[in-house]
């Protein structure tokens, strides 16, 4: 008998089937995957396996666990299961906390409230998993509130809730979606040390993570199960298309063809750029300090970093949105005013950008047709309706959308057609120079690349300049010419792709690519996690500012700030970079 | 389809939107089209039939007042000055909260700190008292109590279109507009002020009862509308001093006067569901 048994489960809302007949089973002790992209209907299985679904939703099926029914139980019988024989975790741990209680607090109530263990012995156990779970200085921590907590340790936390009763079954709902790929690495390598413990049920689009953790996966497209077995069977023979074409669609770090450098004059120049905000209570906080890049014709540059490494502000800077503290943007030869409202006609249409929520990025209350055109009655009042009208057909062609969509409006889009349609939005002015800013990281997968075979092929086509930023590096190596790391507002690295995928030289940049999971279980090596999180920009340490979590560091690390400087083409801010360089 | 296209769909399917919607239509109709239907009108004296009951007689459906005027044609004058008052009003007040709430929210800055230091002065003057004095110290007339209402409620529409355009201005689609460099006139008109329209249709809908309170407050004070003209708060004055003898002169204004409250409130209340709720479906 399986610890979970699901049997032609089916979940409607109204006439929508969001779960179709779908059939497995998790045996005790065993890590099971669920992969899909977003609306295959991964997340509403795990509401109903906990017996979680809204009231609008029907189901038929059943969900049998340790051999009780979970469907037709109450919310009472099922009591008696959640948190102490099964537990979730949630993909945003923000979320999922109760900001009144501390986190001890929190954790010791599900103790109690089942019964399991009182007082000091409730606290005690808490703490010991606190431990567990690899939060420092536990006992303190205890009494911490999650706000105080950052997202990796509030993960952490969440892990640790859901073990506290010591349950049979884990189900982890995209749990390190929301977290930097440094932290994610440490919490799938967390994940992997409690598999003793419990069986888990992985929810996750990203192949990478399935890949390296899960003994068996499941693959579900619109509902539907479309493949399950062993995982390294799955990935070497994907028996179904949309298999194929999700590993197809994965970023690899490790494979595939790079761009070579080009050479040209820089259309877009950033120059000792520092960005710097007051916050209130902390004084100056500075996200962007001296940092320089330029773009040249027909070049993109990918801009990596984690939260908090600046990236954003250095962009909105770049734009005119938010005032540079020092340094200048300089396009097509001339120094741009500090804001957007400064700048030229010319300037405003030559750098147009594309922005990470695609839905967002268009008016709610405008059809295609206007959103597109109004680039048009802006920058070309002459130009008639029709002439307007053809312009944008021609454009949307041009993306990859038909006619149809015109007099759609932008919540009727997929999510790949609203990126689409940004892109047409910023391209029908012929810009010189496209900023990306996470452009594809609210797309699945299969959308993902086709939007930047998109890109590439209008830079092909048109000599157009991109500046790309993002904080997945396994996305840009397809489509960078240069990239460019950042740590804590300052550059880290910035070289051309060929040397940085295969020949690092900054510590930081090597841990970042040692994160990122490989979707591929057969992959030498697995990741060595980097240790620590991104401190605070409030409070960056002195010296060094990745010297707290660097494998490599020396005592001039924690003195000195390491200047950025040339070395065999490789623009870098590392004190020991000479000694670090990797042989070939 | 549109996003007021869905709400206006959402809007027809809400049960409650539709019952209270269709008795202010209803009761609209009614007001307009009844008086051309009695033989009576509201000027006319009854010397007769002073006080007289509800009967089908004469056609003093409701009765008359203490001067012998029909009470049928009168109540429904009152409710078509009624709403007219806080229709007016509210319009009034739509459309200078919802220029200048914009205009402040979306400005920002120093400009945005000038005009609500502005709003939040007007709010601490005393205005009940300020309108009854205005009321007392000019002629009274219609023209006045709209504006008397109006320039309170617009006050709370400015905060509130104030608010939303801070969060619309950080949204992607008015940076892009910014960036690319719409002008501020056409931001306004196109990017911000349709995407307030949600808001706005549901908080009017919630300031018309406001208004209509004012109205019938400052009526029964014998402030407001000026007889032989007269409003359901003038009728509700009147029946007051009538209540023991003859309790239908202050029963059937004061009863007209809560459904209509009711259903405004009723109205705006699933409005905002209408318009709030984030299913899709």
């Amino acid at each position: 008998m399986s610890l979970l048994q699901v049997d032609k489960l089916n979940i409607k809302y109204g006439d929508d089937a969001v779960v179709r007949n779908l059939s497995f089973a998790v045996e005790a002790g065993e890590s099971v995957g669920l992969v899909g992209e977003s609306g295959s209907g991964k997340t509403q299985t795990a509401l109903a396996i906990l017996g979680l679904l809204p009231g609008g939703a029907k189901v038929a099926g059943a969900i049998r666990f340790a051999d009780n029914d979970i469907l037709g139980a109450g919310d009472k019988a099922l009591d008696e299961f959640r948190a102490v024989r099964m537990a979730m975790v949630f993909q945003d741990p923000l979320l999922a906390l109760n900001p009144f209680f501390s986190v001890g607090s929190q954790m010791r109530r599900i103790l109690i409230a089942h019964d399991i263990a009182t007082g000091e012995a409730a606290d005690g156990r808490v703490i010991d998993l606190l431990q567990r779970v690899g939060l420092p200085d536990a006992e303190r921590q205890f009494h911490a509130y999650p706000h105080q907590l950052s997202g990796g340790m509030r993960q952490r936390v969440m892990i640790a809730s859901a073990l506290v009763a010591e349950p049979d079954l884990l189900i982890a709902d995209e749990p390190t979606t929301a977290l930097d790929v440094t932290v994610q690495a440490q919490i799938l390598e967390l994940l992997e040390d409690i598999r003793d413990e419990t069986a888990l049920l992985l929810i996750t689009h990203d192949l990478g993570i399935v890949a390296g953790r899960c003994e068996r996966m499941l693959v579900l497209e619109k509902g539907e199960l479309v493949e399950s077995g062993r995982t390294a069977a799955v990935f070497s023979g994907p028996q179904h298309r949309h298999t194929q074409a999700l590993i197809a669609a994965a970023p690899r770090l490790d494979r595939g063809a790079m761009l070579a450098p080009v050479a040209g004059a820089d259309v877009f120049e950033i120059k000792d750029a520092a960005v710097s905000y007051e916050e209130r209570g902390y004084g100056q906080l500075n996200a962007v300090q001296q940092l320089s890049v330029a773009v040249k014709e027909g070049e993109t540059v990918a801009i990596v970093g984690e939260s908090g490494s600046g990236k954003s502000s250095l962009v909105r800077a770049a734009l005119g949105l938010v005032p540079l503290r020092a340094g200048r943007v300089i396009f097509s030869g001339t120094v741009l005013g500090n804001t957007v409202q400064s700048r030229s006609a010319a300037v405003r249409r030559g750098l147009q950008l594309v922005f990470q929520d695609p839905v967002g990025s268009l008016n709610p209350q405008m059809r295609v047709q206007a959103i597109i055109a109004e680039q048009l009655l802006v920058h070309e009042p002459d130009l008639s309706r029709e002439d307007r009208l053809a312009q944008v057909t021609e454009m949307l062609d041009k993306v990859g959308l038909d006619e149809t969509i015109l007099t759609r409006y932008p919540h009727e889009l997929s999510g790949g057609q609203a990126q689409r349609v940004a892109i047409a939005r910023a391209l029908i002015l012929r810009p010189k120079v496209l900023v990306c800013d996470e452009a594809v990281a609210a797309l699945d997968g299969s959308v993902r690349k086709q939007i930047l075979e998109l890109l590439l092929q209008v830079q092909r086509n048109s000599g157009l300049s991109i500046l790309f930023i993002t904080h997945d590096l396994a996305v840009v190596r397809s489509i960078s010419h240069r990239v460019l790391v950042m740590y804590l507002g300052r550059l880290v690295e910035l070289a051309t792709s060929e040397t940085l995928f295969s020949r690092a030289m900054h510590p930081y940049t090597r841990a970042l690519l040692k994160a990122v999971p490989v979707p591929d279980p057969t992959a030498a090596g697995g990741y060595a996690s980097l240790a620590g999180e991104v401190p605070s920009i409030l409070t960056p340490p002195p010296g060094c500012a990745f010297h707290p979590r660097c494998a490599q560091v020396k005592n001039i690390c924690t003195t000195t700030r390491p200047s950025t400087r040339d070395v065999e083409g490789v623009t870098v801010a590392c004190h020991r970079a000479e000694e670090l360089l990797p042989a070939g | 389809m549109s996003a007021l296209g869905r709400a206006w769909r959402r809007a027809r399917q809400n049960r409650v939107v539709v019952i209270s919607g269709g008795l202010l239509a209803a009761l609209v109709v009614v007001a307009l089209v009844g008086p051309l239907l009695s033989p009576h009108s509201y000027l006319q004296t009854d010397f007769e039939n002073i006080l007289a009951a509800p009967s089908f007689a004469d056609f003093h459906l409701f009765g008359t007042d203490d001067l012998g005027r029909d009470l049928f044609v009168r109540t429904l004058l009152g409710v078509q000055v009624t709403i007219l008052v806080a229709l007016v009003a509210s319009a009034v007040s739509l459309v200078i909260g919802v220029l200048y709430g914009a205009i402040a929210g979306f400005a920002g800055g120093r400009v945005d700190a000038v005009m609500m230091r502005f709003v939040d002065t007007l709010y601490a003057l005393p205005f009940i008292f300020f309108v009854i004095l205005l009321m007392v110290a000019f002629e009274r007339n219609f023209f006045l109590i709209f504006v008397a209402i109006g320039a309170v409620n617009w006050l709370d529409m400015a905060r509130i279109v104030r608010g939303q355009t801070l969060s619309l201005r950080e949204r992607e689609f008015v940076q892009a507009a910014q960036l690319t460099g719409v002008s501020f006139s056409r931001i306004i008109l196109r990017h911000i002020a349709p995407n307030l329209v949600g808001v706005v249709i549901v908080y009017v809908t919630l300031t018309i009862p406001q208004a209509i309170l004012v109205e019938s407050f400052l009526s029964f004070l014998g402030l407001g509308i000026q007889e032989p003209q007269t409003s359901l708060g003038a009728l509700v004055d009147a029946g007051v001093n009538q209540m023991e003898g003859a309790s239908w002169v202050l029963l059937v204004p004061a009863s007209l006067l809560a459904l209509v409250l009711l259903s405004f409130n009723f109205l705006g209340d699933a409005l905002r569901d209408v318009f709030d709720s984030r299913q899709s479906r």
